[in-house]
């Protein structure tokens, strides 16, 4: 952010336009820069996600397209999704319909505007800023009924209930969790909660002490359940609800889910990785020349892979399953860490 | 200077600037299928949709809903403790103890009435007989 004020200024002219543009010209760079690498990582990700499921099952996922191990076969999927029809089907609830995909997506992506990628590439760093992506992030499940709702189709409905009943419940597990690393960094502030961990892996929340990384174990799997991940898969599992709350879209607008799909994942991928895995900070003093931001995706990506692992090996939960294991196990878990976190800070 | 909030909202509308964008470029070039009916009704594995979707649903998780505001307001009270906890100390914890104990019994009370279940006893016993 500040990178790009300092890059703006060298535009000849550029101190003579009016104030108001000044602030707010290296507030859209920086978010046209975030919006593109998001689509890039998304892009990464779904191939990634192809091979990495390939392999775990003895094949070879997408080789051909672009040659060296089929990295343009994303590109390609999107862009055939371009050229598809935007089918709306007759008994649906055109407005809902519409704008399902777009609360969706927008939920998703906007809680990237707080995300500290480096040291000073941020848009903006929010004294609330973890407290604004719980809040955000929450926005999609309206999305997600909507689309259900809308659809007109019964897979959808069923889907999407599922999609909300569990979104909201993992998010209580979730935040309790997050909470214990605001009580030992003292703001909200992403940046202010990466600052506290710098110097070294050791210096990292989730080494600080047993709770601590305990928290960040149930953040995970609330977080696993919040983005619709196996083995928290419910809300679109193939067998039996064909997709979920998205059967009836096709075209860009499926395309809009998928992304918010992806870009959920990179989202709790990242947030797991700066409240406990010290963002951008480099694990040792050795490593320090590495910038920021490579360290942060190396982070996130390594979260990732690991959700990506457990979709190949862990079998779908039952709902009834999925209910026990949030409100009589991780629940009751994370206010006995809240406790246990608080009481090693004062100690 | 702007307030932080104007970066937030920019960001939500180039979003939405973004996503109108890729809309209206896939409508310009999106390959228009022959018209025909059966494009158009809801997908039902390929039978013929019966009735409609937009019933009376048990949406199962009324309770649970209602569970998940207490606790997400509970939440909302426990952050600003959170974040000023290392000023107040052993006052702070002490607080919290009580704060969350109190939750805890809540939870506990709507544990033992088995109003956590997904499958209600009373729906065990309507299915029963």
């Amino acid at each position: 952010m500040e990178s790009i004020a300092q890059l703006l200024q060298k535009i000849p002219k550029y101190d003579g336009l009016p104030e108001m543009l000044q602030a707010l010209i290296p507030i859209i760079v920086s978010s046209i820069v975030i919006f593109a690498l998001l689509a890039l990582a998304v892009l990464f990700m779904v191939w990634l996600e192809r091979k990495v499921s390939a392999h775990i099952q003895d094949r070879l996922g997408p080789m051909v397209v672009g040659g060296w191990h089929g990295w343009a076969q994303t590109i390609a999927d999107a862009l055939k999704l371009l050229l598809k029809e935007d089918i709306v089907p007759e008994s649906v609830d055109r407005v809902l319909f519409k704008m399902a995909p777009f609360i969706v997506f927008l939920g998703a992506f906007a809680a990237f505007v707080v995300l500290p990628f480096g040291a000073s590439s941020f848009v903006t760093d929010l004294n609330i800023g973890i407290l604004y992506i719980v809040a955000v992030s929450s926005l999609s499940v309206i999305g997600i009924i909507m689309a259900g709702w809308a659809s007109n189709n019964k897979y959808s409905l069923y889907g999407s209930m599922r999609a909300a009943a569990q979104v909201i419940s993992y998010e209580i597990p979730a935040a309790v969790a997050i909470m214990t690393v605001v009580i030992y960094v003292g703001s909200l502030s992403m940046v202010e909660i990466v600052r506290a961990q710098e110097g070294g892996f050791l210096n990292w929340f989730l080494f600080r002490n047993p709770f601590l990384f305990l928290a960040f174990i149930v953040y995970f799997i609330a977080s696993l359940a919040e983005v619709n991940r196996t083995p928290f898969d419910l809300p679109e599992a193939e067998s039996e609800l064909v997709a979920g709350y998205h059967t009836e879209y096709s075209g860009m607008r499926f395309a809009f889910f998928f992304l918010a799909e992806y870009a959920n994942m990179f989202l709790v991928s990242s947030v797991a990785a700066t409240l406990f895995l010290g963002g951008w900070t480099a694990p040792f003093s050795i490593l320090q020349f590495i910038p920021g931001p490579v360290v942060f995706f190396v982070k996130a990506l390594v979260l990732i892979f690991i959700q990506m692992w457990m979709r190949w090996s862990l079998p779908r939960l039952r709902v009834d399953q999925l209910m026990y294991i949030n409100w009589k196990v991780l629940l009751p878990i994370s206010f006995a860490l809240i406790l246990g976190a608080g009481w090693m800070a004062i100690l | 200077m702007l307030s932080d909030f104007v970066s937030v909202l920019l960001f939500f509308v180039i979003g939405l600037i973004f996503l109108a964008f890729t809309l209206f470029l896939s409508r310009l070039i999106q390959s228009k299928g022959k018209m025909g009916r059966d494009k158009y009704i809801p997908y039902e594995c390929g039978e013929l949709p019966e009735g409609q979707a937009w019933i009376r649903f048990n949406i199962r998780f009324y309770v649970l809903a209602l569970i998940f505001i207490i606790f997400d307001v509970e939440i909302v009270f426990l952050l600003p403790w959170a974040v000023v906890f290392k000023k107040l100390g052993t006052f702070a914890y002490v607080e919290g103890l009580i704060f969350i104990a109190i939750l805890v019994v809540g939870l506990a009370y709507v544990w033992i009435k088995g109003d956590l279940e997904w499958v209600k006893s009373d729906d065990l016993d309507a299915m029963k007989s």
